[in-house]
């Protein structure tokens, strides 16, 4: 299982759904651990009677079919599939309505979809997803990209309230592919995808969806960051180091780069 | 899945693996696999198949067994699935792809070199472009082939050669590794009294510290210039080939400075429009909702 993690973290980014299967097809019995372990792009279906998309993942699915959180119902439809409770399913459409709203404002388009269900502990698990196409046939609002997709997933566990206070859990992922294509430059893509984790205890005074909706802006905010300064530039610093810019050449600089 | 895999079918997800595995790190993906696939028949067929196509698609750079110097191994320089021409020392490695190194040496015969009119092109060009290595690759080499025409003996006839450029930096322990690859194709035209030139170059990167994101880029570009005495055409030739390079780099360089505010920001924004964060407030459900649309001015 360790050994298919690594090759997870070595396969290129854009090739992850090829080697997911591949990974399930040579070991079914950890299917459901590399299910839950390795990230894969989201899928999305049309709720037929709403007219809107939702985001399909393992947290909306029964059997083979999955529930639209519009409509809450299951596509295909499905006899007694999981549904929250009616207290939880108020929540989850409120959460809905706040991150579309969220969604559009930082992302000028793409799809959302919240899910909710109780958990084993009293509490209750959140999970808050977004796909967006930045393309320019897409959502892409300033047509640079030719291909451009971002995928988020964040996983946010409540605990039970205890004196006011909740304690937080959240795991979010993000997977992302750029590309830019022209006559000067060629192909230039970049795709990748990170995880990360963040607790906070909170004061349930404002309400769940407040404590969980800043901790999620919060962490998405830190991966964009890391993305774009830290991943995105150890990137540009290895082409540099395999071929300096010429000013540094006609310099004659010793070679202090440390990669 | 409830059936089992054939061994076919095992080999060829191997095999799928390896081939894709990033710059420099295709001995790691090598140990993952062998253990997912838990049957050796399979992986050692399937590295035996896969190692020599990664090889010769990434250029990979092998010191000779005397350790006097390096070979590149290229589908251009292959003698037989485990030769390799070296031309600039007149030698023939063989080459044992899984482990990745060069096992044993020999001169090259007469069948397997150029003729001494193609040679010339070829060594002044070859000369020129160690210069232009040693300028602008820290850790780069080069070798340049004769790929068509080799026994063609004096002006009248077309040949072709080609420069194959590789540089690769293995940075594991800093979890990053890179490739940059160049290959111009020469076609010396004899009709016309030019020279064609055809360039891909093709540069990755990779790092993987808590994540995994990856750089994949490539470029082709074409141009020419007359036919010239071996000496003249090296010189024109490298001074296009280091023209084109260097401003590939330079577009790269401005991909990435474009990636905050243009690129990047077509997938997500830094900060929404109003340059403050989401205002998350504590109301009843629909004011909460028509607040924020409120605040935010925009109409639902």
């Amino acid at each position: 299982m360790e050994a298919a993690m690594g090759l997870m973290r070595r396969i290129p980014p854009k090739l992850t759904e090829t080697a997911l299967s591949a990974l399930l097809s040579l070991l079914p019995d950890h299917s459901s651990d590399l299910l839950s372990q390795v990230d894969q792009p989201l899928q999305v279906l049309c709720d037929v009677d709403c007219g809107k998309e939702f985001i399909l993942c393992e947290y909306n699915r029964d059997a083979d079919s999955y529930r639209s959180p519009w409509s809450n119902k299951y596509h295909p439809p499905l006899e007694d599939g999981l549904h929250p409770s009616a207290d939880l399913r108020k929540l989850e459409i409120e959460a809905n309505d706040i991150f579309a709203i969220y969604r559009d404002q930082y992302y000028e388009g793409g799809i959302s979809s919240v899910y909710m269900w109780e958990d084993e502990n009293e509490g209750f698990v959140g999970c808050f997803l977004i796909k967006k196409d930045g393309s320019k046939s897409g959502h892409g609002r300033r047509g640079n990209l030719q291909e451009g997709a971002w995928d988020a997933i964040h996983v946010i566990e409540v605990g039970p309230e205890e004196e006011g206070i909740a304690h937080y859990c959240l795991t979010s992922t993000v997977m992302l592919s750029m590309t830019t294509k022209d006559e000067s430059s060629g192909i230039f893509n970049l795709s990748g995808s990170i995880r990360r984790q963040m607790s906070m205890d909170l004061s349930v005074a404002e309400g769940h969806l407040c404590n969980m909706g800043r901790m999620i802006e919060e962490l998405e905010g830190k991966l964009r960051n890391s993305l774009d300064q830290v991943y995105f530039g150890k990137t540009k610093e290895m082409v540099c180091t395999l071929r300096p810019p010429s000013e540094l050449l006609q310099m004659r600089l010793p070679d202090s780069r440390d990669v | 899945m409830a059936e089992e895999l054939t061994d076919k079918q095992k080999i060829e997800i191997a095999k799928w693996f390896l081939i894709n595995s990033p710059p420099g790190e295709i001995q790691y993906v090598a140990k993952d696999i062998r253990s997912v696939l838990k049957d050796d028949n399979a992986y050692e067929t399937a590295a035996s198949e896969s190692f020599p196509l990664y090889n010769k698609s990434h250029l990979i750079c092998l010191q000779l067994p005397d350790r006097s110097g390096d070979v590149l191994v290229t589908s251009f320089s292959e003698i037989d699935e485990n030769e390799y021409l070296d031309p600039r020392t007149a030698q023939v490695v063989k080459v044992d792809h899984v482990k990745q190194v060069c096992t044993e040496m020999r001169p090259a015969n007469d069948e397997e070199l150029p003729s001494p009119y193609i040679e010339e092109y070829r060594c002044a060009l070859d000369a020129e472009s160690i210069k232009y290595i040693s300028e602008a690759y820290p850790k780069g080499f080069s070798s340049v082939y004769c790929v068509s025409g080799k026994d063609v003996e004096e002006p009248g006839s077309d040949f072709e050669l080609v420069i194959v450029i590789s540089a690769a930096r293995h940075s594991p322990q800093n979890f990053c590794n890179g490739s940059w690859c160049s290959i111009w194709n020469i076609e010396f035209k004899d009709d016309l009294q030019m020279v064609e030139v055809s360039g891909r170059m093709q540069v990755g990167a990779h790092y993987f510290e808590e994540g995994n994101v990856q750089l994949d880029a490539k470029h082709e570009c074409k141009d020419s210039t007359i036919l010239q005495s071996p000496d003249d055409c090296a010189i024109s030739l490298i001074n296009i080939i280091r023209h084109h390079e260097t401003e590939y780099l330079t577009s790269l360089q401005a991909s990435y400075s474009n990636l905050p505010d243009t690129t990047f920001k077509d997938l997500r924004r830094k900060l929404p429009v109003t340059r403050t964060l989401f205002p998350w407030h504590n109301t009843m459900q629909f004011s909460l909702t028509r607040d924020i649309t409120r605040e935010l001015g925009i109409g639902k």
